[in-house]
């Protein structure tokens, strides 16, 4: 029995098979309607996220499955004390999988520790959140037809942004792969990072403060919030904020084949505008991690179509 | 100085000058009944200085503290006064209830009961990481 708690515990031969299988669900959907017929899905989200539930809840739906659902800590056993391991244990009795979403960090990994059945990490805090690099791998692998001899830019705040860290961890594996970090000073990649990763892999990479000057020559531009409290002083994130706001007027200097990806919730760091350009893909990334979803749902419960 | 020698004991030796003291307290030797002794800055040929700490008693010790901040000691047996045995430290792959996490949002600081687990990300640096939250402990 395999949980998943961090996008690092599947090789790269399994992140294929599972786009494989998402690319199958896609084109015959049917033939996954009944799969997880009888098993439930238990979604505990300590942490208020909506989208991220939805499509766990959605993706059970679609294979067939139920779902059991917990969407607060205040109408859980939580609020009263009981404690992660407990709280595992009693659903590992009712469910046949769990999908949780918890504010600190680690707790998914103390609920595979001990529940009996496969636990899903939907997000612990600012640490792990697999779930949405999948669904960022899909979406490039759809949009390029590869994982390799891509070059990706993340621009934004790259020093708390999880979803960034976890999909340079996974790019990392695959040959080819030039990263460029775009970021204010006080949003730089944790040096950990680039040493423990990047460095370790031989991945080549540029840090920049200046998105204009690097966006000609990217496959890939991952776009994260850069918020306002983030920042030491005003008249920093006063002099940055617009430099790191994706408008069209910026994108004509970009690659025609450019994919723009964010992990969403955007705020205003893409135009709106943008939206119909054929280069934005967060909303199909939305939908690629319904796909992801339910290929890794089918991996843990060794359910096959 | 003079410290009797043991018949039947341990004497943990090539401790790396300073850290004696540290041992002495993460193994708990001060909850033992025989005789310790803390040897601080003794000669030694090879590194200049070094601590020695001998126990009366032959104990169970546990190696992973002892490999985790001083991998290079080296650890005798006496029987009888006779040394039977030389065991090696080594940087142990995880330490259980020796570091604890300084993460606020980690997951041990609310639930008091779990034990706080570090794995060894990178042997050559001696890096070790909190199995939960992955943060990086802090070097003593």
């Amino acid at each position: 029995m395999r949980s998943l708690i961090d996008i690092k515990e599947l090789t790269p031969a399994e992140i294929d098979e599972l786009i494989a299988t998402a690319y199958d669900i896609i084109a015959n959907p049917a033939k996954y309607a009944e799969v997880c017929h009888g098993k439930k899905l238990a979604t505990l989200f300590f942490e208020p996220s909506t989208r991220t539930r939805l499509s766990f809840e959605a993706a059970m739906y679609e294979l067939g499955g139920n779902v059991l659902s917990v969407s607060s800590a205040g109408s859980s056993s939580a609020s009263k004390g009981e404690s992660v391991a407990d709280t595992a244990k009693v659903v590992s009795c009712y469910a046949d999988i769990i999908a949780m979403r918890h504010p600190k960090e680690g707790a998914p990994l103390v609920a595979s520790m001990n529940a009996s059945i496969p636990v899903i990490n939907a997000g612990d805090g600012g640490h792990n959140h697999p779930t949405q690099t999948l669904a960022d791998l899909l979406t490039i692998h759809r949009e390029k037809g590869r994982l390799s001899d891509l070059t990706v830019g993340f621009c934004g705040d790259l020093k708390f942004g999880r979803t960034v860290h976890s999909l340079i961890t996974a790019l990392a594996r695959y040959t080819g792969i030039k990263i460029v970090l775009i970021s204010p000073d006080e949003l730089k990649l944790p040096s950990y990072i680039k040493k423990d990763v990047m460095q370790k892999q031989g991945i080549e990479y540029v840090q920049t403060e200046d998105l204009m000057a690097v966006l000609p020559e990217l496959d890939i531009l991952y776009m994260t919030r850069v918020q306002k409290e983030r920042f030491f002083n005003e008249e920093d994130y006063l002099r940055l904020k617009d430099s790191y706001i994706l408008t069209p007027d910026k994108l004509k200097v970009a690659k025609p084949d450019l994919a723009i990806l964010h992990p969403l919730p955007r705020v205003n760091e893409i135009a709106v505008s943008i939206d119909e350009d054929p280069r934005a893909c967060y909303f199909k990334q939305v939908l690629n991690g319904k796909y992801m979803r339910m290929a890794l749902i089918m991996k843990l419960l060794e359910v096959h179509a | 100085m003079n410290i009797d020698s043991i018949k039947n004991g341990i004497v943990i030796d090539h401790i790396t000058a300073g850290r004696g003291m540290k041992i002495y307290q993460l193994l708990n030797l001060d909850a033992l009944d025989c005789s310790v002794a803390i040897i601080k800055n003794g000669h030694s040929e090879k590194m200049g200085k070094k601590d020695i700490i001998k126990i009366d008693a032959d104990i169970e010790l546990n190696m992973d503290i002892l490999g985790y901040v001083d991998p290079d000691v080296t650890i005798n047996i006496i029987r009888d006064g006779k040394l039977v045995e030389k065991r090696r430290a080594t940087l142990p792959q995880k330490l259980t209830g020796v570091l604890f996490c300084k993460n606020p949002r980690c997951i041990t600081t609310t639930e008091q009961e779990l034990p706080h687990i570090f794995s060894l990300t990178d042997p050559d640096a001696r890096v070790y990481r909190c199995i939960y939250c992955e943060t990086k402990a802090d070097k003593d």
